[in-house]
């Protein structure tokens, strides 16, 4: 008999810790060898399958929130995964949007006739990616997750195959995707040259005893320009955003709402995590540069959206000038980066990419469902007559609309109110009146759906158009978006303190 | 004790009845209607309990709920009313009944109905709040009920008004919701995040600051008002509106500029409006002059009610920043007589085009040969609007025009010749529409319906009612305004004069 021999432990990993990484792993691995092996399963299963990994993920975050309030934040995997409440947000708000996205594709897949497992594999995949982001404690690691999630997102944003336009967004996409991991990964390069390491925690602790020697230094500075360039292009931030319209408008309705939901928290994360995690030292440096962005973003986003007649390309706009709110957030945050007590600009802008995520998948779904067979009936005039032909699905998106415009008792007015409290917070008025400005602007292009669903004439050849159809499965995303915001606007007060519980810092685990 | 929380009933009521219209089947229009005039009477009666209920010697706010709505921010379901609300609450809760029983939509009568609902519940909430965020929630609220009703159901270029009206309103409310966190953020110094408007109004905020913020607030209320020359969007919205829109529009809505003003503005930001005075004062007689220019020149007589409003609401913006206890106290009768006035003279146009099929005054003539009764409404009303002694409309304006005499001399007596031009504008209109010999398509003018004239009737009562006796008002408005004057002059060096020794 052999014993056991005392020396030989191996390292302790929490694995409960890292479950919901393992939930979505373990889940698209089943998709992608079950799916290629195993005969075509019946209807809805795939979709099921994922969004009951998206569920059993949530489900297992909120354990694993309850497990930190108790025992205190920790460190995963070598140092670099951080488990803290801010990840397990962005988890949750990754997970949740996998369920709605889900079931909006099944639906959209039946009627393209493009079943298959594999868009529901890239979907959890790239969840990993964007939950990777959200928990880095590393640049290395975070751009593995970038780069996990792009990647499914340039394959996902290709994957109609019957549509030229949906070929030509992924091919764009990839283009400049590419170039923006390249810009990002030299700013890596640069930060790890002048800390010397790419986690965060050391990057920190070394630039403690460093800065007033590279406080001016053109490396880091150059580093933290070049971090902010990739990162721009993720969140499609202007001047950064040129991808954002063409690629929204080509690839496959569901997909675009994938992308601007989970697309858009994992850039935030990511944004956030390095921008307040990585390189506090440096938040008078960037916070100026983010202050523009944000006002170029809400005012393009809004203006540029107002004068498009394609609605799937309006929301490519408006998703930008949302971008911009958000960004808001994030300027509100850098004001306080590396300070214990943060303010509430990290949480305003968690809650605004939850919220947003919610209502963008239900408008998308809508989107989805009057695009038509072919996904290619998604100019304005598509939409004329919905209102009487289905009441329902218009006063929804009528709430979503409404919701996305900022409108009190819905949760874009929560979301809306917590950057604009948060800029306020930090006296940044001007920021805060330009967004609210440009909201007005983008009100207007609400307005034009609106008026187009509830009160344009019906003209000649309407009736030849082919019937909107509304699935089940979809309809139920949409029911639960609609549900959500609407109730987040009556009774925000409990997600604001997750939101905000979600960037207090809680003591370290022993 | 647990009292009956009659306030949070008057939003609640009118949010269930439109939830309950809006779910009802189509099949069965006439019980829709009768649901939804059902649940405005029982909110009209409701306000009208308030109305008797109100004790009118206390100036504070009464019927006070408050319950706490989002707690990381503050934020609470504060309501309550004083002198200076619980007429335009009535009013709101009397009108409503009034527009759902005396006008059609003609189509889709469900949804007409739901909105309309929803509108009053937005309103009332409005006039109700005293949170800060709470207001802001109901002013914004209204605003989609509104643009659906005006681009729904409205005439020819209806996107276009109802779209400028959204988003006018719209730039407004953006400029306040900054203003209103930064009240908040700058009032809370180490205490806890507080929108509530009377902590709020114990806070002293430096000069400089104050006059930002109060502009903050101003502009939003200046649109919604709308003072010169913020008001282009209103002639639009009056004239493309469905009538019960219109009256709504003019009788209710207006007045939550006014009254924002009165009771964020000035209340929170006493030092503010004292020194921006001459600006406010000179807009407002600009608007009365050339609200009555523009509204002699309109061929349209729904735009020339809407242009009449401009220059009635002027009247209001002048007593408001007189700032004397008569002023103010004839501005806050002001809003009420006029929301009388030009509701029942929209709902008339109303009538006239619903026979006519036109508001063109070129095409109307000689109505009074075939429907005395219908001009006699009509004129009784008019005079009204002009400011007639021994109506409505004069105890407000005079009121006004005195108060405002003592501090701000030279803007009342240019305003004093608004009177004049009111009375030349109306009469030039009603001259040109009712007399003379009607022709052909005017020979067959209906005479006043059963049902119009109950419509007309309450709004009548109240016309002579307040003309003749309006010191039940008065009484009950003067605590709260005095009350808030007496605040001004704790925050600024500012006394009220005394005032000229006329008992109205």
């Amino acid at each position: 008999m052999i014993a056991a021999d005392p020396t030989l432990i191996g390292p302790s990993v929490n694995w409960f810790a890292l479950s919901p990484l393992l939930v979505l792993l373990g889940a698209a691995l089943v998709l992608l060898v079950v799916g290629a092996l195993a005969p075509r399963w019946p209807r809805h299963l795939y979709a099921l399958f994922a969004a009951a990994t998206g569920l059993a993920t949530m489900i297992l975050c909120f354990f694993l929130w309850h497990d930190i309030s108790a025992h205190g934040i920790t460190t995963l995997v070598g140092g670099t995964l951080r488990f803290d409440d801010f990840s397990l947000f962005v988890t949750i708000t990754i997970s949740a949007s996998i369920v709605l996205v889900a079931f909006v594709t099944d639906d959209y897949l039946r009627r393209e006739d493009l079943e298959g497992p594999e868009v529901y594999a890239l979907y959890l995949l790239a969840a990993i990616g964007g939950v990777v982001m959200g928990s880095a404690n590393d640049l290395i690691v975070l751009f593995l997750g970038l780069e996990i999630l792009s990647i499914s997102m340039y394959v996902m944003a290709a994957s109609h195959r019957k549509r030229i336009e949906s070929q030509e967004a992924g091919i764009k996409y990839f283009i400049l995707g590419g170039f923006s991991s390249a810009f990002f990964l030299y700013g890596i390069a640069l930060v790890y040259g002048t800390a010397g390491s790419t986690n965060f925690t050391e990057i920190v602790s070394s630039f403690n005893t460093t800065v007033p020697a590279v406080r001016h230094d053109a490396f880091i500075l150059a580093g933290v320009g070049m971090l902010l360039v990739g990162l721009g292009f993720k969140v499609a931030a202007v001047p950064f955003h040129f991808w954002a319209p063409d690629v929204y408008e080509g690839a496959p309705t569901p997909v675009t709402s994938f992308m601007a939901s989970v697309g858009k928290v994992a850039a935030f994360a990511a944004m956030l995590r390095v921008l307040l995690f990585a390189l506090p030292h440096w938040r008078d440096d960037y916070r100026p540069i983010i202050w523009v962005l944000a006002v170029l973003t809400v005012v393009v986003g809004s203006v540029m959206a107002v004068v498009q007649t394609n609605v799937k390309r309006m929301l490519a706009f408006s998703s930008i000038s949302h971008a911009g709110f958000i960004l808001i957030g994030v300027e509100a945050a850098a004001h306080r980066a590396g300070q214990p007590e943060g303010g509430d600009g990290a949480s305003s802008a968690l809650l605004y990419v939850l919220l947003y995520s919610v209502l963008v998948i239900g408008t998308f779904s809508v989107v989805a469902m009057v695009g038509r067979t072919g996904d290619s009936a998604t100019d304005l005039a598509s939409f004329r007559g919905l209102a009487k032909s289905h009441p329902l699905i218009a006063s929804a998106m009528t709430v979503l609309l409404l919701a996305q415009a900022g409108v009190p008792l819905t949760s874009g007015f929560v979301a809306k109110f917590g950057v604009i409290q948060a800029a306020v917070e930090e006296h940044s008025y001007a920021i805060a009146i330009i967004a609210m400005v440009a909201s007005v602007i983008a009100a207007f292009l609400y307005l034009r759906i609106m008026v187009s669903m509830w009160v344009s004439e019906p003209e000649a050849g309407d009736d030849a158009r082919e019937a909107v159809r509304v699935p089940l499965w979809t309809g139920i995303a949409l029911s639960l978006s609609v549900g959500f915001t609407l109730f987040v606007g009556f009774f925000p007060g409990w997600l604001i303190d997750a939101a905000k519980a979600a960037t207090v810092t809680r003591p370290t685990r022993p | 004790m647990i009292s009956f929380p009659i306030l949070t009933m008057l939003v609640l009521v009118p949010t269930a009845g439109s939830i309950l219209v809006a779910v009802f089947s189509n099949r069965r229009p006439e019980f829709v209607k009768l649901t939804a005039l059902l649940t405005s009477v029982l909110t009209g009666g409701l306000s009208v309990w308030v109305l008797v209920a109100f004790d009118k010697a206390n100036a504070d706010f009464q019927f006070v709920t408050k319950h706490i709505w989002i707690k990381p921010w503050g934020i609470s379901w504060h309501l309550g009313v004083d002198g200076i609300s619980l007429f335009l609450v009535v009013l709101t809760g009397v009108i409503f009944p009034i527009v759902i029983a005396g006008t059609d939509p003609h189509h889709d009568t469900k949804r007409y109905l739901s909105w309309m609902l929803l509108l009053e519940a937005g309103l009332m909430g409005s006039f109700l709040s005293l949170d800060l965020f709470l207001f802001f929630v109901f002013f914004e609220i209204v605003l989609v009920p509104m643009y659906f009703l005006i681009a729904g159901w409205g005439y020819e270029g209806r996107v276009y008004a109802a779209t400028k009206f959204f988003l006018f309103t719209m730039v407004g409310s953006a400029f306040m919701l900054v203003g209103i966190i930064a009240t908040a953020f700058l009032a809370k110094g180490n205490g806890p995040l507080t929108f509530d408007l009377i902590e709020l109004a114990k806070a002293d905020f430096a000069a400089s600051t104050g006059r930002w913020l109060f502009f903050a607030f101003a502009v939003a209320f200046a649109v919604k008002v709308p003072i010169f020359p913020l008001h282009t969007w209103l002639p639009d919205a009056h004239t493309q509106a469905p009538t019960g829109g219109s009256v709504i529009l003019a009788g209710v809505m207006l007045k939550l500029g006014t009254y924002g003003l009165l009771r964020f503005g000035v209340f929170l930001f006493p030092e503010a409006a004292r020194w921006s005075r001459s600006l406010w004062l000179t807009l407002g007689v600009i608007g009365i002059i050339y609200g009555a220019i523009a509204a002699t020149m309109q061929k349209d007589l729904k735009r020339l009610v809407a242009y009449s409003s401009v220059a009635h609401l002027g009247f209001i913006v002048l007593g408001i920043f007189a700032m004397t206890s008569q002023s103010i106290t004839g501005g806050v009768m002001q809003n009420i007589n006029h929301g009388v006035s030009t509701g029942a003279l929209f709902l008339l146009v109303g009538m006239i085009y619903e026979r006519r099929h036109t508001r063109q005054i070129s095409e109307l003539k000689g109505l009074q040969k075939v429907a005395p009764i219908f001009a006699g409404v009509f004129m009784v009303v008019m005079l009204s609007s002009i400011g007639v002694p021994g109506l409505n409309g004069f105890v407000g304006e005079y009121l006004v025009l005195i108060g405002s005499f003592l501090t701000a001399r030279w803007w009342a007596v240019v305003a004093a010749s608004g009177v004049i031009l009111a009375a030349l504008y109306l009469l030039w209109a009603y001259q040109r529409v009712f007399h003379g010999e009607p022709d052909e398509a005017n020979k067959d003018f209906g005479e006043l319906k059963l049902r119009e004239a109950a419509v007309m009737l309450p709004l009548l009562g109240v016309i002579v009612f307040t003309g003749l006796y309006p010191k039940p008002m008065l009484d009950r408005i003067e605590p709260s305004v005095k009350k808030l004057i007496e605040h001004v002059s704790e925050k600024t060096s500012y006394t009220d004069p005394q005032p000229v020794g006329v008992a109205p």
